[in-house]
């Protein structure tokens, strides 16, 4: 076979000797280190094995990945591949076992940009301490893809998985940081925008952070605010629960640049997607032991209770904003766009 | 971290509010401001919360997109399908022409593209052979930027339909309209930190109502709402300064420099309302080959056409709020908008459906 090719190529993905040559020398020395069963994803057979816990639940994500661009300031589709897959997971209480990789590939794809994307989704997985179970690649022609698009399956077990939607009156609403950041330093990447911010996508594995809060105890339910951010995963919260959520926009942590951003482009940043981040909902007594626990890991330094659970306008989320006039914050509708003037 | 709060302080706040209860008559008041920015932050910031229930604030003509005439949308869509790469701010692609947007336009195949100012436009012409032509929508605000890249020895390959709209003009067109029942006007802060007072003193001086100039932060608009309030309360009706850390008198010298060198007033048609003498620009004579329309010999005219059961017309011109309208947030959203005001993020329907404007908690 030829040596020196560095673009994806359709035999890349035909199943044949360019496919084991690109698994074994691109992908494989990433997973190797770790193992969750007696036949692992080293062995390269139909399917893995993964040994059952003891007791409690297991629980099961899946999600798809594109991300325009696909290598963005302070993470790239690798990274968001797995913290968003660990992230789902986390946030149900459960601690991440194992993952699978899907990989799509648009022909041309340079073989370089799919190391540094192996290697970004290794470190995030050891950080978490989980493995690959298996994994898939494809090749799709020139034009008919944009360049890549990765599909993770998450594993995980929690004694009791905690929903999204066991909110209570009374209840603490929690943020484990900074809101916003993702969505801002995608927007601000992207060409289109030419701007110079210093804003970094938030994008990482929540469970080192969560993993510290469970054995507190009292925590009714959380969610991880992704796409629609965090108006969408609030909104759902309320849903859910069919109480209300009423949040104090002034304690919402929002970073500088971010709120600058914001202004100008005339996007909320409750709108955009955090990759990082949890929204936790506790019994009012845990609040700040759980608050406590979230600000002693790096990942929670910014943590802040920003409201709580009421029953005025069932299933609604009332905002107090800094000014101390109220309003209903609801859904965003979809992709924000930039105004005018 | 977060925001100048001192501009939203809640015990200013709460002080302003107080002294706009007392200052506000016992009959109703009907108070109109004409641009996005101030509705967005009226409702974002539930600011209408604090007003006693005789106090009504409307969006009049304040969405650049929402005014901008089927006429122009439909000159766009021909330019577009003539084979220019149309570059336009991106709430306009969705605003619906006579027979199309420009959207709609460009699943038929045209270069339709979002830009975010005119210097993107120009680098855009600057980039390929093609011809390229700028969409030149929005209010003072915008029209320098336009002149500024006319000014910036564009290429030959790039024109502009020029659909630049004066502020002042339409708000006294407003006061002469049926219905519209207007007590004072909340100027907008940007538009004046480019025209200054003068031109609201010009237009708007015969009809002795209040006009305060507005900025856009919570305290702001609530002080700008209280000094409309007491010149009400005192029988006075001047134009006020009420946002002078950023407006001077006199304007912006160097931004209507810019204007005046590169426009010159027209008679033009706003969606809603239909033509105001001299409420728009056309280029001056020096700057035709840079016309989309003398370039293209595009001259049609449309009529204003009406959408059945939009009551864009009437909200553009503060005779309705959004919620007075049947399909609001029925068959009328932001998803699926009917009318302008659903289409621009500027837009009164927008604003109220996005941020909850309809109802207060």
């Amino acid at each position: 076979m030829t040596e020196s090719i560095d673009r994806i190529s359709p035999l890349h993905g035909a199943g044949g000797e360019m496919m084991e040559q690109l698994l074994a020398e691109h992908v494989m020395p990433h997973f190797a280190a770790r193992s969750v069963g007696r036949i692992d994803v080293t062995a390269m057979d139909d399917g893995a094995t993964l040994r059952l816990p003891s007791d409690g639940e297991l629980v099961v994500t899946t999600d798809s990945h594109v991300v325009k661009p696909v290598f963005f300031p302070g993470g790239d589709i690798g990274t968001l591949a797995a913290a968003g897959t660990l992230n789902d997971l986390a946030v149900m209480g459960a601690r991440p076992l194992a993952i699978t990789l899907a990989v799509i590939l648009e022909e041309d794809f340079p073989i370089a940009d799919i190391d540094r994307i192996v290697r970004s989704f290794a470190g995030v997985l050891a950080e978490s301490e989980v493995a690959v179970a298996c994994g898939d690649t494809k090749v799709m022609g020139r034009g008919e893809l944009d360049g890549i698009a990765i599909n993770t399956t998450g594993i995980g077990v929690a004694d009791r998985a905690i929903s999204d939607a066991g909110a209570e009156e009374g209840d603490a609403v929690l943020v484990s940081g900074t809101i916003g950041d993702h969505g801002m330093a995608l927007l601000s990447a992207r060409e289109a925008f030419r701007l110079d911010t210093e804003l970094r996508s938030d994008v990482a594995s929540v469970w080192p952070m969560i993993r510290s809060i469970l054995p507190i105890g009292g925590v009714h339910a959380m969610k991880d605010p992704t796409r629609g951010g965090l108006a969408a995963a609030l909104n759902e919260m309320a849903r859910k629960s069919g109480l209300t959520l009423e949040i104090e926009q002034a304690a919402i942590p929002i970073r500088e640049a971010v709120a600058g951003l914001s202004d100008m482009l005339g996007i909320s940043p409750l709108d955009v997607a955090n990759e990082g981040k949890a929204i936790i909902i506790v019994a009012p007594e845990v609040t700040e032991n759980v608050l406590a626990a979230l600000r002693a890991h790096p990942l929670g330094r910014d943590a802040a209770v920003i409201g709580h659970v009421g029953s005025s306008h069932p299933g609604r989320v009332v905002v107090t904003t800094p000014v101390g006039g109220r309003r209903f914050l609801d859904m965003p509708l979809g992709d924000p766009v930039p105004r005018i003037c | 971290m977060g925001r100048p709060f001192e501009l939203a302080d809640p015990k200013r706040a709460r002080q302003l509010a107080d002294a706009i209860i007392l200052l506000a008559p016992p009959t109703p008041v009907k108070i109109v401001h004409v641009c996005g920015t101030h509705e967005m932050a009226i409702t974002q910031s539930g600011l209408r919360r604090f007003l006693p229930s005789t106090v009504q604030v409307l969006e009049g003509p304040g969405c650049p997109v929402c005014v901008t005439s089927t006429a122009d949308i439909d000159a766009a869509v021909q330019l577009a399908e003539r084979g220019a790469v149309l570059c336009t701010f991106g709430d306009m692609t969705r605003v619906p022409g006579t027979r199309l947007t420009l959207e709609g336009a460009r699943s038929k195949g045209c270069d339709i593209r979002v830009v975010l100012s005119s210097a993107d436009a120009l680098r855009t012409a600057r980039e390929t052979e093609q011809d390229v032509v700028f969409f030149a929508v929005g209010f003072e605000t915008t029209a320098p930027m336009t002149a500024a890249v006319l000014l910036d020895d564009p290429p030959p390959n790039f024109s502009v339909l020029v659909a630049h709209k004066k502020i002042p003009e339409a708000m006294a067109v407003l006061l002469d309209l049926p219905g519209t029942g207007i007590h004072g006007y909340l100027a907008p802060g940007h538009v004046s930190t480019i025209i200054g007072l003068q031109p609201y003193q010009h237009h708007l001086g015969r009809f002795g109502l209040p006009v305060v100039v507005g900025g856009f932060e919570p305290l702001d608009i609530l002080y700008a709402i209280a000094l409309i309030l007491r010149q009400l309360r005192d029988g006075r009706g001047v134009v006020e300064n009420g946002f002078p850390r950023a407006v001077a008198a006199e304007g912006n010298p160097a931004a209507l420099t810019l204007i005046d060198a590169v426009f010159e007033s027209a008679t033009v048609a706003w969606r809603g309302i239909g033509e105001i003498p001299d409420s728009g620009y056309r280029l001056r004579e020096a700057f035709a080959p840079f016309d989309a329309r003398e370039r293209f010999g595009i001259h049609g005219q449309a009529g204003e056409e009406e959408i059945p059961g939009c009551r864009c017309a009437d909200v553009l011109t503060a005779r309705a709020t959004p919620a007075d309208c049947p399909l609001f947030g029925r068959r009328c959203t932001p998803l699926s908008p009917v009318g302008p005001c659903m289409v621009g993020s500027e837009g009164a329907c927008s604003i109220w459906f996005r941020y909850g404007g309809r109802e207060l908690p």
